[in-house]
Parts: structure tokens; C-alpha cells; sequence
């Protein structure tokens, strides 16, 4: 397909601008360069894009079992909310007075959540899960210095981790201890205990963890690190599975992020925005970023907390992302909460068991919203590995799941169903999966091969890092 | 309660039959029993989708929308043709999540592919990646670019926005980076400070063009102090402006970055914007988050991939050059859309009718008493002395008018294309009745 640059003709435009009503003002030093953007009537415009979202694939073209990213359906309601002129079309900057239903939003948002999560208060201004970890992880940098313990300069962090929590630790001044998982996939406790110390500074975790399994180790393991001084960390990109269910701020963590944009149903965009809220308990309000939304008697207002770490974000969030969380909150309710929690693992134990006459599960047990399959036997017997199973997939409609993730399983896919897909989704999928298992034996060239429908078929991605072309030119 | 869940009584039950279990609950065996939430979670009940929109509405009408603003400050009401907002709902662009399946994502890469350029030709930088979070934390990560074993020192103008200075400064606690402000004289940054302070420990020196007053900055003249001390130079400039005024490349910027909100974002009290990120050839490698590139399929067909990951959390883990995985995406297609549908001379347009009636603004006020606090040349805001502002800002806000931001020693002015001259003349009138 052409990129929009190829398309059109020199002249052709839209619209769009009015001539100047006041006398025309230009820079003493103005753009010398030419600015070749795309010149294109509004008819190519809309067929170029209406082209490129072709080929796409959303979460209503088919199932989307992407492990850990939790790919639910994302409700129409909650884009109308987000697209109200009230909320869009607001200044940030406006009087305070003049904006308290945003800061109710907010409020709102974090009352639910503290409740959901067992927090005491909330920050929205993180824009991500990443930008998450690395606000939490500064808010216990901050409270270890408040109190004068500067020698807590390690951040714990289980080799099951996603990648954004070594990478967080380093960015907010921590250096990462890696601990092996025990062969359960759960956290080694007995490594546990012998990497805390005097320069722990908090343990990184997921709970359910990365290979799906709810660690019922989790009141021992936060125990250990707060008795050796640290604070527990709880990465919120497996709360699908428990939220109503059981509460991080019960299982012992003083911080924790969320993944609006997974738990909380809204889209995530293609790649954002997302919105990654952090929650904490009460020691830690005091550092948390500023401004944050107060209600007082004539209202809410915006404050600094005490020992604020500062900004982490210009403003004070991805506001329409929250508003779209919120509307999904309100309408679930206390009921809805769990129920989606428990029909989203029921659905994960119900595809892990029809799956399991096949292939190999790296742990074979209940899990939780997802599980992990190994595909190493049956690359061995025949070939085909996980991406070439991923692959596959594509020619049948389907998304596949998350590949070689997490680092302790090899040829590893990792499904996640979500609670918003029926059984009849889930039957016909794993007939696929089966298929091609089966296919995988008898013409394991046609998975070499695969795909053959899609809009492009394997891509060079060895050819596109050597030789980068990272932009169009004419030449 | 609203349920997302399809399956009825009857399929969930069929469904723990094949699991071999006799109750959801059963599921949850490896959950101590003592954590478990009792009684539910003192959430109020759930709604109907009738009730929550109407919750929902309620909320958005508590605030104020004005029909006439003349504040920027970071945030900008610019025209937003209807081409963006239909293209960007397509629900295969809003649902999507990372293209990390590239056969199935090529809209998606391509769209990146084609921002990248946008964004480079705008700068005249020679790569971009495909977004950060916001303006300020493009700026944040820029300084850990600029930094290497020698030099680790990152210095920023006090002309900046104090937002963006904010995010730098966070993130510098993070990193331990010493950050240095640098003064402003008369409204712009102190260049024969900067010359003072700069020397082979700097990293990188930000300055933002036009600075948080409006006013253009020596952009040319910084970075050849800056380069002169051995720094790199990073500049955060508002794209718009880059349509008419000196880039970033032609100032010898090393790296470009800014917020993308006014290339048609709306300014929903404050985001989702996005942080575009550019640099030159020799620093490419250096940007954080993702990037796309072109490559072939096995038939030869073009396509697009992510690629450059090994700089990436998820490959490199501790060792990353940041801990960035999702971006602003659907915001990038938006700004894609927007600068393809103002093409060259639209985007000139909407640039020099800010400019214009910025300056006829700041004509009217000087006529009825309100001077300009600094002298020189300025964009599209502008800073006059007030010293009533309170009681200027309450007239206009009584007439459906924001009026501009209060600074320290004045008001802070900001004018787009969306104003008329009518709505100008008006607000000047109020101003003079205020006296």
C-alpha cells in the first residue's frame, strides 16, 4: 500500500482555514526549509485511512487472546463519555470552580479504586503501566530518603517480571536483583530471604503472577521484605483476575499501579494512551505526585502534597482515559467487579483444559486469567514453534497470544482470554488451536509458510534493525 | 448492574463440568482464605447504561466550556478539522493494542511510519520516534539521551514551561541527575549565564521556543553556546510554530521534542496529548520507545515493522534505554491525520493567524494601557502587565470569555486561529470597562 506522501498531487487540499481578519504578522526568522507534507483532497485522505484501519485488527474483528494485556471488549458507552464537550473541550488551566466535574471524575476514580484496590490515594498522572512502576518506584526512593535511609538502593525482582520493572527500577536510581522463580512459577521464597537486607529498597510483583498462578506464598513473601525494611511493589497488570476477589493493599503491598487501559476496559489505542493510576497506602500519600484532587467544603480544589516527589506528568493525567475507566466502574458496580474477575479465570481454565488433550502446559494446574503454554516438545517433534502456531492463528481470524513471554518458559505462548468472550468464541478458537497442532504433524511446511491471507506476509524484521529506514524520503 | 460477560448460567455451568469443578469459586483454592473480600467491596451497585450516562453527563456539565479562550500556557484550542475525529474512531485503530503482530498491524505501522515523518519534516530532524507520553516527558527523556559517563549534567532555561521543568526535575531524582536552571533576563533566557554555566560536565541544555511567555528565543545563538561547551542541544518547540518559524534543525538542534496537543488534540483538562521525540542521524540510536521501520515480506512486498528494539525494556530489561512500552498511538494517528489534512499551506495558515491576531491583542491592549512586560519578538502568547488581574479576568469570564493565564507581574495571553476579530474587539472592551 502507498504511503499518504505517494498519493495525490501538488494543489490538491482541503478547506479548512479562513482568510486573516487582522493585519498579517510573520517571524524575522522564518522557516527556510520546505514543509512537504502530504497534498491531498479530503476524499484520498479519507480512503487512505479508511485503508490503513483495514488493516488492522481490533478487538471486534476477532478473538484477541493477547496474555497479560488483558484485550477485553471496550464498551461504546464509555468513548461517548470521553467525547462529551463538557470533559473535551475544558482548559486545563480553567479557574478552579469552573472545572469541578473533571475534578469529581477524579475523585470519583479514586474513591472506586482505593476501594477495589485497598489503597488509601491515588495519582493519575501517570500515562502508562511503565510510567506507573517508575512514579511508585519514586515514591519509595522518597520515603526510604524522608526518613533517612539512603542506603536502600536495590529494587528485588523475580526473572518472571515483565521487562518494564528492571527497566523502572534503574530509572528511578535503583539497581535490580534478579531472583530465579521457584519451578512453581511462584516466587522462591528461601531466594527471597536471601537477597533482602539493609540496601533493600522494595520487592517488584506481580500477583497472579506472569505464568497465571494466584502466589499463595504472598502473605510470607510481603512479610519478609517489611520485616527487612523495604515496601512491596504490586504491578496491577494481572488484577483482571482478582479484582472483587481479593485486594493487593490484603495481600501486603504499599504501592501499586494499574493498567486503565486493561483492567478498566478502555482501548488502548493501538499502543495508548493508557492510563497507568498509582495507588498507596498512607505512608506514602505525602510523596505522591502533584497536584491532587481535595474535596473541601465549597468543593474540590487541587493541592501539593507534603513531600510531594513533584510532576511526573505536565497537567495531571490522561483525563478522558479515566473518565472511560470510571463509566466502566459505574457501571459494573460492586457485583460486576467479581463477576468479571471470575468469569475471566473461569474462561482461561475452561480454553487451558480443552487445550491441554494437546499441548503442554509449563504449569499444570487452576490458574488464574491466563496460562502459559510450552511448545518446546513440540518444536522438537516437529518444527513448528510458537511463532509458527502464532502465525497460523492469523490465517484463522485469530490474535494470537503473547510470544516467548515470560522469559522462564521457552517457546512459551501465554493466553488470556478475558471474561468478555463466550463459550462458543472460546469452542471455536480451540478447535483452531487443536487444528493446528494437528497440522503441525502431518504438513508442518504449511505453518512454515504461514500467513498466507494477510494483508503482508512474514515481515524482514533482521533486514528492517541492519539496514533502518525510519522515514519516507524522496530520493 | 451492566454485565460485560456473554455467557449465561448455563454455559458457565457446562463449562466448570469440562474443568471438573463444581463452582467458580473453586478457582480460587490458592487465594488464602483469610485475604478474601467477605462481604464485597463497598462499591454502590451497578448501572444501566441508561443511568450511567446519565451520572456520567451530569459530571461533564459541573464545568465550564467557554466559547472564546484566550489562555495557552501549554495547552492549545486550535481548529480540529472533522476528518481527525472520524478517522480516529474507527474502532480497529481505538481497540487495537501494541502491533507487536506486524501481519495484522500494518495500518498501524504505517500510520507510525508516516508520523515519523511528519514529525521529522516539521523539525527538519532526521529521525522521530513513534511518541512519549506528553511534552514534558519528551523533555525528561531527552536528558538521559544527552548524558554518557563524562558529562551529567542537564541544564534547562527558566523560560521553560514550569511544568515541563517540573517532569525534568523528576525525573532527574529519579536518575540523580544534577539539573541547573538557567535565568531568564527580560523574558528570555540569560544567554551570558548560560555562557558562565555551561562547561564540560554538561550534558545536554533544554530551552523551550517560543519560550512559556510567547517569546522567541536566540534559538541559533544558544546552540552554538552550547555546542561551543561540548553539550548537546535540545530544544522543546511548539510544532505549529515550526510551520513558520526557524526549526529546530536549522538552530543545531540535537535533539527536538515537544507536545504534539495542538496538532488536532483536544485540550481535555490537559490530556491525552502526546510527547513527540526527533534527532539528528548520530543520535538515533539514543531515542527511547518505539520505532517503526520499512522492511519487505518474504514476497517482496513493502511493509512495516517495529524495529531498533534492542534499545527496548522488553529485549534489554534493566539495561534499557527507558521503561517505555505503551505510548500515546491513537494520539500520533490523530496528529497524522491533522497535519495530512492541512498539508503545507494549512498548517502555514493556522501558524501565521495565530501569530496575527496574537499581535493585534497585544495592539489593543497597549492602546487601552496594558503594555507588554518584555520587549522583542513573540509567537502566539504574550505577557502584558495587569495589575488588577482579578478583577480583568472575572469581566471576561462573566462574558463567557477565559481570559488569559496570571503570571507573575501580568496575564499571560494566548491566541489561536479560533478567535475572530469580533471576539478580540469584544474582550478588549470588557478589559477598558474594567478600567
Amino acid at each position: 500500500m502507498k504511503l499518504i506522501f505517494e498519493k495525490g498531487a501538488p494543489g490538491q487540499h482541503l478547506s479548512l482555514m479562513p482568510p486573516c481578519d487582522v493585519p498579517v504578522v510573520t517571524p524575522k526568522r522564518p522557516r527556510t526549509e520546505p514543509l512537504p507534507l502530504p497534498h491531498v483532497s479530503e476524499t484520498e485522505l479519507t480512503r487512505h485511512y479508511t485503508a490503513l484501519a483495514k488493516r488492522v485488527h481490533g478487538v471486534n474483528d476477532g478473538f484477541y487472546p493477547l496474555g497479560s494485556c488483558t484485550m477485553k471488549y471496550n464498551p461504546k458507552i464509555n468513548e461517548d463519555m470521553a467525547a462529551l464537550p463538557g470533559f473535551t473541550q475544558v482548559h486545563p488551566l480553567q479557574p478552579e470552580e469552573t472545572v469541578q466535574g473533571c475534578m469529581e471524575v477524579y475523585a470519583e476514580a479514586e474513591r472506586l479504586l482505593d476501594e477495589i484496590t485497598g489503597m488509601d490515594a491515588m495519582t493519575f498522572q501517570p500515562a502508562a503501566g511503565a510510567h506507573g512502576e517508575f512514579t511508585g518506584l519514586l515514591l519509595i526512593k522518597a520515603y526510604h530518603h524522608h526518613r533517612g535511609d539512603t542506603a536502600r538502593t536495590k529494587i528485588i525482582v523475580p526473572d518472571s517480571a515483565h521487562g518494564t520493572n528492571p527497566a523502572s527500577a534503574v530509572m528511578a536510581g535503583f539497581s535490580v536483583v534478579n531472583i530465579p522463580s521457584a519451578p512453581d512459577g511462584c516466587v522462591d521464597v528461601e531466594a527471597l530471604k536471601a537477597a533482602v537486607g539493609p540496601d533493600t529498597a522494595g520487592l517488584m510483583l506481580t500477583n497472579p503472577n506472569t505464568v497465571g498462578i494466584f502466589d499463595k506464598n504472598i502473605l510470607e513473601i510481603t512479610r519478609i521484605v517489611h520485616e527487612a525494611g523495604g515496601l512491596c511493589y504490586y504491578d496491577g497488570a494481572n488484577l483482571n483476575a482478582v479484582m472483587g476477589v481479593v485486594r493487593p493493599g490484603d495481600m501486603g503491598f504499599d504501592v501499586i499501579h494499574l493498567n486503565l487501559h486493561k483492567t478498566f476496559s478502555t482501548p488502548h489505542g493501538g499502543g495508548g494512551p493508557g492510563s497507568g493510576a498509582v495507588g498507596c497506602k498512607e505512608i506514602l500519600r505525602p510523596f505522591l505526585p502533584g497536584p491532587v484532587v481535595v474535596k473541601g467544603e465549597s468543593g474540590y480544589h487541587f493541592e501539593k502534597p507534603e513531600h510531594s516527589i513533584g510532576r511526573v506528568k505536565d497537567f495531571y493525567g490522561n483525563f478522558t482515559v479515566v473518565v472511560k475507566a470510571l463509566t466502566y466502574i459505574l457501571t459494573l458496580g460492586k457485583e460486576g467487579i467479581p463477576e468479571a474477575a471470575k468469569n475471566a479465570v473461569l474462561n482461561a481454565n475452561y480454553m487451558m483444559k480443552r487445550l491441554k488433550e494437546k499441548y503442554t502446559m509449563a504449569y499444570d494446574e487452576i490458574c488464574m486469567h491466563e496460562f502459559v503454554m510450552c511448545l518446546e516438545d513440540l518444536k522438537e517433534e516437529t518444527g513448528i514453534s510458537a511463532m509458527d502456531i502464532a502465525k497460523g492463528l492469523l490465517d484463522n481470524g485469530i490474535h494470537p497470544p503473547t510470544m516467548y513471554f515470560p522469559l522462564i518458559v521457552h517457546e512459551a505462548l501465554m493466553i488470556e482470554p478475558t471474561e468478555t468472550e463466550s463459550k462458543e468464541t472460546l469452542d471455536e478458537a480451540c478447535d483452531v488451536f487443536l487444528k493446528l497442532w494437528d497440522l503441525a504433524h502431518t504438513n508442518p511446511q504449511a505453518l512454515h509458510d504461514a500467513p498466507v491471507t494477510t494483508p503482508v506476509r512474514r515481515l524482514d524484521e533482521v533486514g528492517a534493525a541492519r539496514n533502518p529506514v525510519l522515514r519516507y524520503t524522496t530520493e | 448492574m451492566g454485565s460485560y460477560v456473554p455467557n449465561t448460567m448455563d454455559q458457565r455451568k457446562a463449562m466448570l463440568d469440562v474443568i471438573g469443578v463444581s463452582s467458580v469459586d473453586d478457582l480460587f483454592e490458592s487465594v488464602p482464605h483469610e485475604m478474601l473480600v467477605g462481604d464485597g467491596l463497598k462499591l454502590p451497585n451497578g448501572l444501566s447504561e441508561l443511568e450511567v450516562r446519565a451520572k456520567v453527563t451530569a459530571m461533564a456539565e459541573r464545568n465550564r466550556v467557554y466559547k472564546t479562550i484566550l489562555r495557552g500556557a501549554g495547552a492549545y484550542r486550535h481548529f480540529i478539522p472533522s476528518v481527525v475525529k472520524s478517522v480516529i474512531s474507527r474502532e480497529e485503530l481505538v481497540t487495537a493494542y501494541t502491533p507487536y503482530q506486524a501481519e495484522i498491524s500494518q495500518g498501524i505501522l504505517q500510520s507510525i511510519f508516516e508520523y515519523q515523518t511528519m514529525i521529522c519534516m516539521l523539525t527538519g530532524m532526521d529521525v522521530s520516534n513513534a511518541s512519549v507520553y506528553d511534552g514534558g516527558t519528551a523533555a525528561a527523556e531527552a536528558i538521559t539521551m544527552c548524558k554518557d559517563r563524562k558529562r551529567r549534567k542537564a541544564y534547562v532555561s527558566a523560560c521553560a514551561n514550569p511544568d515541563v521543568i517540573g517532569v525534568m526535575k523528576t525525573y532527574c531524582f529519579g536518575s540523580d541527575t544534577e539539573l541547573e536552571i538557567i535565568p531568564e533576563k527580560d523574558g528570555r533566557t540569560d544567554l551570558e549565564a548560560l555562557k558562565a554555566m555551561v562547561g564540560d560536565d554538561a550534558a545536554c541544555v533544554y530551552i523551550q521556543q517560543p519560550n512559556y511567555y510567547g517569546n522567541v528565543e536566540e534559538a541559533a545563538a544558544i546552540g552554538e553556546i552550547v555546542h561551543a561547551a561540548g553539550a548537546k542541544y535540545v530544544m522543546g518547540v511548539n510544532p505549529i510554530a515550526c510551520a513558520i518559524m526557524e526549526t529546530p534543525a536549522a538552530c543545531g538542534a540535537d535533539v527536538a521534542v515537544g507536545d504534539g496537543q495542538p496538532l488536532g488534540l483536544d485540550i481535555a483538562f490537559g490530556g491525552p496529548y502526546l510527547g513527540f521525540m526527533a534527532a539528528t542521524k548520530a543520535m538515533f540510536r539514543k531515542l527511547p520507545g518505539r520505532i517503526v521501520g520499512q522492511t519487505h515480506d518474504v514476497e517482496g512486498n513493502v511493509g512495516y515493522v517495529l524495529t531498533l528494539t534492542a534499545r527496548e525494556q522488553h529485549i534489554r530489561r534493566e539495561k534499557a534505554s527507558s521503561n517505555i512500552c505503551s505510548n500515546q498511538a491513537l494520539c500520533a494517528f490523530a496528529t497524522g491525520v491533522y497535519m495530512t489534512a492541512m498539508g503545507e499551506e494549512g498548517l502555514r495558515q493556522a501558524a501565521t493567524l495565530s501569530m496575527s491576531k496574537a499581535h493585534y491583542l497585544a495592539g489593543e491592549l497597549e492602546k487601552i494601557g496594558m503594555k507588554r512586560l518584555h520587549d522583542g519578538e513573540y509567537f502566539h502568547e504574550f505577557v502584558t502587565a495587569c495589575d488588577k488581574p482579578e478583577a480583568v479576568l472575572k469581566a471576561l469570564d462573566d462574558q463567557g470569555i477565559l481570559g488569559g493565564l496570571p503570571v507573575e507581574g501580568g496575564i499571560l495571553w494566548c491566541v489561536t486561529e479560533l478567535v475572530t476579530k469580533e471576539e478580540l474587539d469584544r474582550a478588549v472592551a470588557i478589559i477598558k470597562e474594567v478600567g
